[in-house]
Formats: structure tokens, C-alpha cells, sequence
């Protein structure tokens, strides 16, 4: 590795980034750091670019200009300290395979070409689903999962690969209140371990309860930092526009009660 | 029909059409699941010009020449598909259908001139069109080996790489696979098991032989290595089966033989598999459906028994029939047979009357108490 590090100290950092589509900007000159460490939300409102930001960070979307780092280094250069989450509705879960080979899936960079997964892959995909309370369900063919169930096996893929940063590309859109709870449970676990772990989030009234750092996106940066000091109405009106008037009234609500914040 | 094996034209054929089976089969799976059964089709209709093509470049029927051509007219056609859909607006299956009608007609254009020259060699050059398995040689079945032969070797080589890229490119992407080059090399191999079939069934029906042996076996397992196993299974059956039926009588053309074989087995598949087919649907759903009723029953008579405090509270039939708005004798009768409920009269009615059995009791408690959706 010849190239010197490029603001190493970051866990992700993103500079000038623009992705257009069809001649339209998606995302517009986004400048994004984010501590290593953190459990960051990504929140924005429809059409925002939230899964497009990802997926330019993951080399899934070519930039049209910008560039992103890695622990200092391009993601071709870190892709075995990286866990990716995708969406799920993204793949086809009447796939003839189980839950087992699905995690196994993960291993598969590490495996290298022509190698099968073995006897160790089969323990660390084990393990992972274990992890995610999924163990009663190895053989299970995919289709055959409810969809909080595939997104924990979505999950025990991305943590088979024994990552320093994981990518999560909306992991609790349309699953149940136990299996959300579940999947925040595992990310804080992460987060101890020292972890970083960047979510795409639709929910905006769980930000506060479940996340440290956000970043506000609407096609541009609107922005960053520790939830405590960007989580405001401000902000929130900048991204959101309009729509906020609806959002407002429940999130901010407890803010005015004397015992505000103990909501959770 | 034991002569019948031993004849050495039928011999041929039979291998030729168990080859044909094996590399279709197999390479048509990952086809459909990478939701590109159509792809086969544009590409074994554009194998036409190829055909034609590699006639006129060895001016004779020579198998070699004309098999390479077919090839590279296939693999052409796919490359303008993806073109038109990654450089225009055009959907995948409006870029498939030009790509199909516009390599096809060149093709029959060639092949009316090719006739119409008066070449004697051309004779049989539109048995492409439906196949004619009578015309294939020994020497032919080498070069059908061969390629089905490369091609499993790449499956099994590339097995997790083809698994992950079918099922999810995108993460296969960020773990650094070449998505592109796999997928090129997939859509290359689905033109490669058209080539193997060209002389079998043609080029009109190939895209039956890509589709059907794999839409079939995914009705029978879970696994892709399973589905992969059956759909070179069924389509060696199809492929042997009406290539003997097609030498044996005489005036029946190969091809659609051997697609109406396995036409037969996806209907089998369809409607038989156990867990996906349409039977053993149906067959759930009206046991859904009794036991569904059997229940709602049953928790009426518990309703009623609870309403009157009373467990051995005797219900009347005419009563239960309106209050489900359906008549209810014959799910009585059965939940009689299980012993939940028994029949009674109530003098001085003489109706038939119903009430909870013990055991009836219990169960409607324990249905009354089971959370939402819990049918255990």
C-alpha cells in the first residue's frame, strides 16, 4: 500500500462526494465524517439519497466526483473490515438455499476463488446465528422465514465477517417491535466492542433512543454529529420540510415535559 | 425394444439428446433464478444468423463451423441486450424482444438466400430451425461433450461465486467479486448450452429446454445444488425420451418432442411437488380451512357454555347454523370424531342438540387463551 493514509483517524470520511442518476443529482457535494466508535443514523426523507450514500460508499454506484475513505484507505483496500447489510427486499428469498448458507455467504471474500466453505465457515456462520437467536433455524429454506427472520439472518452474514465497520441499509423497515429490539441489541453490542456501525434509519422517533451520531441528508449534507446537539427542530425542518409539522409534535412533544427524555 | 437400444443412429441420438439435457438443465437454472428465462430465447433465436453464417464461411454443413458461429451470433445478441438497456431507457424485456425479432429475421433472410443459391451441400440447414436429431453424428456428439463437459467443470468450479451472484450481486459486489465478469460469464454459458442443443430442437423451441428442467426442479427441493442435480436429471428424461420416441416413429420432428416431454414433467412438477405444487396447496388450504371452522365451532359451544355458566350447556344445530351463517353438521361431525364435542337432545325439543365433550372444553379454552395467529 504505497497510497499514504488519507485522514486515517476517521472511521469513514467522505469528501465531495456527488452521485447524479439520469443527469439528476442524487447526492450533492456530501462532506461526511464519522468517528470510529459510533453508532451513526443516516435519516433523511424519501428520496434523499440515504440507500444511494451507502451504496456509493460500497462501490454499488459509481461517484460521478468525490471520494471515500475507509480507515484512511479506499473500500478496495478495506473490504474485509467492512460488514454490509443491504436491503432486504433487494434479493429473491424464494433462492433455493437456508438460512446456514446465506450467512455462510459472508465468508465467501475471505474463502477466495474455487475454495467451498468448509467446517470452520460452517461454526463461524453457526455461531453468528446464534448470535442473532436464529440457531433453531439453520436449515430453514429462506422463504420459509418471516421477514424479521431474514433480516436476522441478513445480519448474521454481515457479522460472520468479523468487521471494524458495518454498512446497514435500512435493517428495521417492516419488521416486528421484537425483532427491531433484537437487531438494536446486536448493534449496541457491536458499538462496545469498539465498533462502527452506520445505519440507514427511516424512523425518526427512534434516533435519539437508539443511536449516538446522526447525519440529516437531503441530497446534500444538511447535518452531523452527536444526536444530542443535531437533533433539532431546525434541522429536522431543513431536511424535511413540510412534512416535519407531523413528525414535531410526537418527538419534540417530551422535550417540553419536565421529565423529558425518559421515553424508552 | 431391446433392438431398439442396440441400433446405432438411436444410440446416437439418445446420447446427444442426454447432453443436450445435462448442459441445459444444469446452466438454465442459474438462467431463471437470475430471472432471465427469457434470455435464452433471444439468444438461441439469434443463433440463426450464426448458423447460417458459419454455413457460408465453410460452405458446407460443417458442425464445427456452423456451432461457432451460432455462438458468436448468440453472444452478440446478448451484448446489444445489455447495451440497450444500460445506455437507453429500454426495460430487459422490450432490449430481449428487438434483439430476438432483429437477429431472427437476418437469420431467415440468410437462410432463403442460402437456399435459393442452389448450393446442393445446404440440404437440411433448416432442420436448425426444429432440430432433426436423426441428422446428428457420432462425430457431433465429441463437440456437444466437450462443451457440456467445460461447461460443468466452470459450475463446479465457480460454485459459490455463480450461488452469491445469482442470489445477491449486489453484496457480492462489496466482497469484491468481479459481478460483471460472472454474469458475462453465466449468459455465455446459457449461449453455450443453446449451441449444444441447436441440432436437437432448434432454434424456434430451445429456450423450452433452458426454462422448463429448472422451473421443474425447484418445485421438488431447497437447495440449489439439489434443483441444479434434477433439472439435468429431467432434462436428460425429456431429451432421451422424445428423441426415441421421434427416431422410432417415423414423420414426428425431434424438437418438439422432446419439449413436449418436458412440458409433461413441469406439469407434473407443478401440480404434484409436495409443499410447492398447486395439489398439495389446495389440499392445505381445505384443511386450513375445516380445522378453521372446527374452531370457530367449538369456541361458539364455549361462548354459549360461558355465557350460560354452564359447561354441559346444549346448543341447538339450528341456532349454531345461523349464528355462522352456514350449516355446521358436518364440522360437528367431525369434531365428534376428535371427541371435542358430543350430540344431544334437549327434551322437550326434539331438534338436534350439541354440547362440549370434556376434552372439548379444554381444547376451546386453550384455543380462547393461544395468542392471535397461533394454530398449533
Amino acid at each position: 500500500m504505497t497510497e499514504p493514509l488519507h485522514e486515517p483517524q476517521l472511521a469513514l470520511h467522505v469528501e465531495d462526494l456527488t452521485v447524479s442518476y439520469e443527469g439528476k443529482p442524487v447526492l450533492w457535494d456530501i462532506d461526511i465524517d464519522i468517528p470510529p466508535g459510533v453508532m451513526a443514523a443516516i435519516v433523511g426523507p424519501n428520496g434523499a439519497g440515504k440507500s444511494t450514500f451507502i451504496k456509493s460508499v460500497m462501490g454499488l454506484v459509481k461517484p460521478t466526483a468525490g471520494h471515500v475513505r475507509i480507515f484512511g484507505r479506499p473500500y478496495a483496500a478495506q473490504r474485509r473490515r467492512v460488514g454490509y447489510v443491504p436491503q432486504r427486499s433487494t434479493v429473491d428469498w424464494d433462492f433455493p438455499t437456508t438460512a446456514l448458507d446465506v450467512v455462510e455467504m459472508g465468508l465467501y471474500g475471505r474463502l477466495g476463488w474455487f475454495r467451498r466453505p468448509g467446517k470452520r465457515e460452517r461454526q463461524a456462520a453457526l455461531h453468528a446465528l446464534e448470535q442473532v437467536g436464529m440457531q433453531d433455524f439453520l436449515d430453514r429454506q429462506i422463504s420459509q422465514l418471516s421477514g424479521g427472520q431474514q433480516q436476522r439472518v441478513f445480519l448474521a452474514r454481515a457479522l460472520v465477517q468479523q468487521a471494524d465497520i458495518y454498512f446497514l441499509d435500512e435493517p428495521m423497515a417492516g419488521v416486528d417491535a421484537t425483532t427491531e429490539r433484537a437487531i438494536v441489541d446486536i448493534l449496541h453490542r457491536l458499538r462496545a466492542q469498539g465498533k462502527t456501525v452506520i445505519v440507514v434509519h427511516h424512523d425518526l422517533q427512534t434516533v435519539r433512543s437508539y443511536f449516538d451520531w446522526m447525519v440529516i441528508l437531503n441530497v446534500r449534507a444538511i447535518a452531523q454529529g452527536p444526536v444530542a446537539t443535531v437533533y433539532t427542530p431546525e434541522n429536522l425542518r431543513k431536511a424535511y420540510g413540510g412534512q416535519i409539522a407531523l413528525i414535531e409534535r410526537s418527538t419534540f412533544a417530551d422535550d417540553a415535559a419536565p421529565a423529558g427524555g425518559g421515553r424508552d | 425394444m431391446l433392438a431398439l437400444l442396440g441400433d446405432y443412429t438411436i444410440q446416437t441420438v439418445a446420447m446427444g439428446a442426454a447432453l443436450l439435457g445435462i448442459s441445459s438443465g444444469v446452466l438454465g437454472c442459474f438462467a431463471v433464478l437470475r430471472k432471465q428465462s427469457l434470455l435464452g430465447d433471444t439468444l438461441s433465436h439469434a443463433a440463426l444468423p450464426g448458423i447460417c453464417i458459419g454455413f457460408l464461411i465453410a460452405g458446407s454443413r460443417d458442425i464445427g463451423t456452423i456451432l461457432a458461429g451460432a455462438l458468436v451470433t448468440g453472444a452478440a445478441s446478448a451484448l446489444v441486450v445489455l447495451l440497450l438497456t444500460r445506455m437507453s431507457r429500454l426495460k430487459t424485456d422490450a432490449a430481449l424482444g428487438i434483439a430476438l425479432s432483429v437477429s431472427f429475421a437476418i437469420g431467415v433472410v440468410l437462410l432463403t438466400h442460402i437456399q435459393g443459391g442452389g448450393n446442393a451441400s445446404q440440404g437440411g440447414l433448416d432442420s436448425f430451425l426444429f432440430g432433426q436429431a436423426a441428422a446428428i453424428l457420432r462425430g457431433d456428439l465429441w463437440i456437444m461433450g466437450g462443451v457440456t463437459l467445460s461447461a460443468l467443470a466452470l459450475v463446479g468450479l465457480l460454485w459459490k461465486e455463480f450461488k452469491l451472484v445469482s442470489f445477491d450481486p449486489g453484496f457480492a459486489t462489496s466482497l469484491g467479486l468481479p459481478v460483471v465478469a460472472l454474469e458475462v460469464a453465466m449468459t455465455t454459458m446459457v449461449a453455450l448450452a443453446v449451441v449444444v442443443g441447436l441440432q436437437m430442437v432448434g432454434v424456434v423451441l430451445m429456450t423450452a429446454m433452458i426454462v422448463a428442467p429448472a422451473v421443474a426442479a425447484r418445485q421438488w427441493t431447497h437447495s440449489l445444488g439439489g434443483m441444479v442435480t434434477l433439472a439435468a436429471l429431467f432434462g436428460t428424461m425429456a431429451g432421451v425420451s422424445g428423441a426415441v420416441i421421434s427416431a422410432t416413429v417415423r414423420g414426428l420432428s425431434t424438437g418438439p418432442l422432446i419439449v413436449l416431454a418436458i412440458s409433461a414433467i413441469v406439469l407434473i412438477s407443478l401440480v404434484l411437488a409436495p409443499g410447492r405444487g398447486l395439489a398439495w396447496a389446495s389440499l392445505r388450504r381445505r384443511r386450513d380451512r375445516r380445522r378453521l371452522a372446527g374452531r370457530q365451532v367449538l369456541s361458539t359451544l364455549y361462548g354459549l357454555a360461558a355465557e350460560h355458566g354452564d359447561q354441559g350447556y346444549r346448543a341447538e344445530l339450528g341456532a349454531l347454523d345461523t349464528f355462522h351463517g352456514t350449516p355446521t353438521r358436518q364440522t360437528l361431525q367431525q369434531l365428534e370424531r376428535r371427541g371435542l364435542v358430543a350430540p344431544v337432545t334437549h327434551a322437550p325439543e326434539t331438534t338436534p342438540h350439541w354440547e362440549l365433550t370434556k376434552a372439548g372444553f379444554a381444547e376451546a379454552r386453550r384455543i380462547d387463551d393461544a395468542p392471535e395467529g397461533d394454530d398449533r
